[in-house]
């Protein structure tokens, strides 16, 4: 008899359970990070660094979208501006700003390398991401940055469409 | 007996998935589970309504960045980093991107960024030329303004890489865009993503009131006709 109603508020109790699981599957999504972030991921995971996530709308704020993509050189292509350290301190691409004079210097690594470890180049947020995904492949194979600026990386540099 | 086995056999069966969800869960999720009101001017929302998993909760909008699933929480530089609502605050707002109308914002006076790296002097060159592409079936003609494209843009970041600057020489259709081809390029990426909200945004020229669709080729060339 006491085996037999514990068996009964067992299996009650059980059927709550799963159908709180149930519930817990439809729970919304977790939080989005900011549209057209730019994650960048080419030599960061060799390199034991966490991966650049470039946010535009803080720098939309303050330049015209010509500034970078016309004066500075920046390709309309996530990952696909090969940028490096070396170039960064001596003053391509982001070190054009990012050189303690327009802006702060790259001794604050964390403020740039900030994403989760592992994340993929992507743009955030966008429509070819979620209809053909992944849109670009990491340029980098492994092997530290030093040992990627070769003539053969022009093979690898395809554009994605 | 059975039954005792059937009853830990089915414990295992939830607990394993339950722990695993749990784990999983986020701070936003853990907060929309207590039913309360979630007011906002966006939209007033009960989170007795999460079974709808597509409806986006005001809160999940232009999350501050250790909490947005990008940066990672665990890194101090992301909590230094400025949380995108504070730059937000009095700029007008849209229903799509980051829920901030940038050309809006530019046009009104809300925002001067730089056309220049060093000097914030610098005007930008603005050409004001509409063009006009028919659209086949019965979607209003889009109207393509250079003016706000020219307030942000320099003339060689479209022409001639994307679009050839000449009249017919381009085939655009809304495959194409959605793929990252033409309007694509940036229209998806960093400006106002095609959702069903933001076709008038192009689509802005509605057909004339006689205007029919136009007859198939095999309409046409029909022998009977």
């Amino acid at each position: 008899m006491n085996i037999k109603r514990t068996m009964e508020l067992l299996s009650r109790w059980l059927t709550l359970a799963s159908f709180v699981g149930v519930v817990a599957l439809f729970l919304p999504a977790p939080a989005q990070a900011e549209y057209a972030d730019v994650v960048i991921n080419n030599y960061a995971d060799a390199a034991g660094m966490r991966p650049v996530v470039f946010p535009h709308w803080y720098h939309r704020i303050r330049f015209r979208c010509k500034v970078c993509h016309a004066d500075l050189g920046f390709q309309f292509k996530a990952g696909g501006n090969k940028i490096t350290m070396a170039k960064i301190i001596d003053g391509q691409f982001c070190g054009a700003c990012h050189n303690g004079e327009i802006s702060w210097s790259v001794e604050n690594c964390g403020m740039c390398h900030s994403g989760v470890p592992g994340t993929p180049t992507q743009i955030h947020g966008s429509t070819v991401q979620r209809l053909v995904a992944p849109a670009y492949k990491s340029l980098g194979d492994g092997k530290p940055a030093d040992a990627q600026d070769k003539p053969a990386d022009k093979a690898d540099a395809k554009p994605a469409k | 007996m059975n039954s005792i086995v059937k009853v830990i056999a089915m414990m295992v069966a939830v607990m394993v998935p339950a722990a695993s969800l749990v784990a999983a869960e986020t701070q936003a999720t853990k907060k929309s589970m207590e039913l309360k009101e979630v007011d906002s001017d966006a939209n007033k929302v009960s989170t007795a309504n999460v079974f709808n998993r597509l409806l986006k909760k005001p809160k999940q909008k232009n999350a501050p960045p250790p909490e947005d699933g990008i940066h990672d929480p665990d890194n101090e530089g992301s909590h230094v980093l400025q949380p995108p609502l504070v730059s937000y605050e009095g700029l007008p707002t849209t229903e799509f991107g980051n829920y901030v109308d940038w050309v809006q914002s530019l046009q009104k006076g809300f925002l001067n960024p730089r056309y220049d790296r060093v000097d914030p002097t610098v005007e930008a060159l603005v050409m004001d030329l509409d063009i006009v592409r028919e659209v086949k079936a019965s979607m209003p003609d889009v109207i393509f303004p250079h003016k706000p494209h020219t307030q942000w843009l320099h003339c060689s970041n479209c022409h001639p890489k994307i679009f050839i600057p000449q009249k017919g020489a381009n085939q655009i259709n809304m495959s194409a865009i959605l793929l990252g081809q033409k309007c694509g390029v940036c229209h998806g990426k960093v400006s106002f993503p095609i959702t069903t909200l933001s076709c008038k945004k192009c689509h802005s020229k509605p057909k004339p009131d006689d205007w029919k669709p136009p007859l198939s080729s095999a309409s046409v060339k029909n022998p009977w006709r």
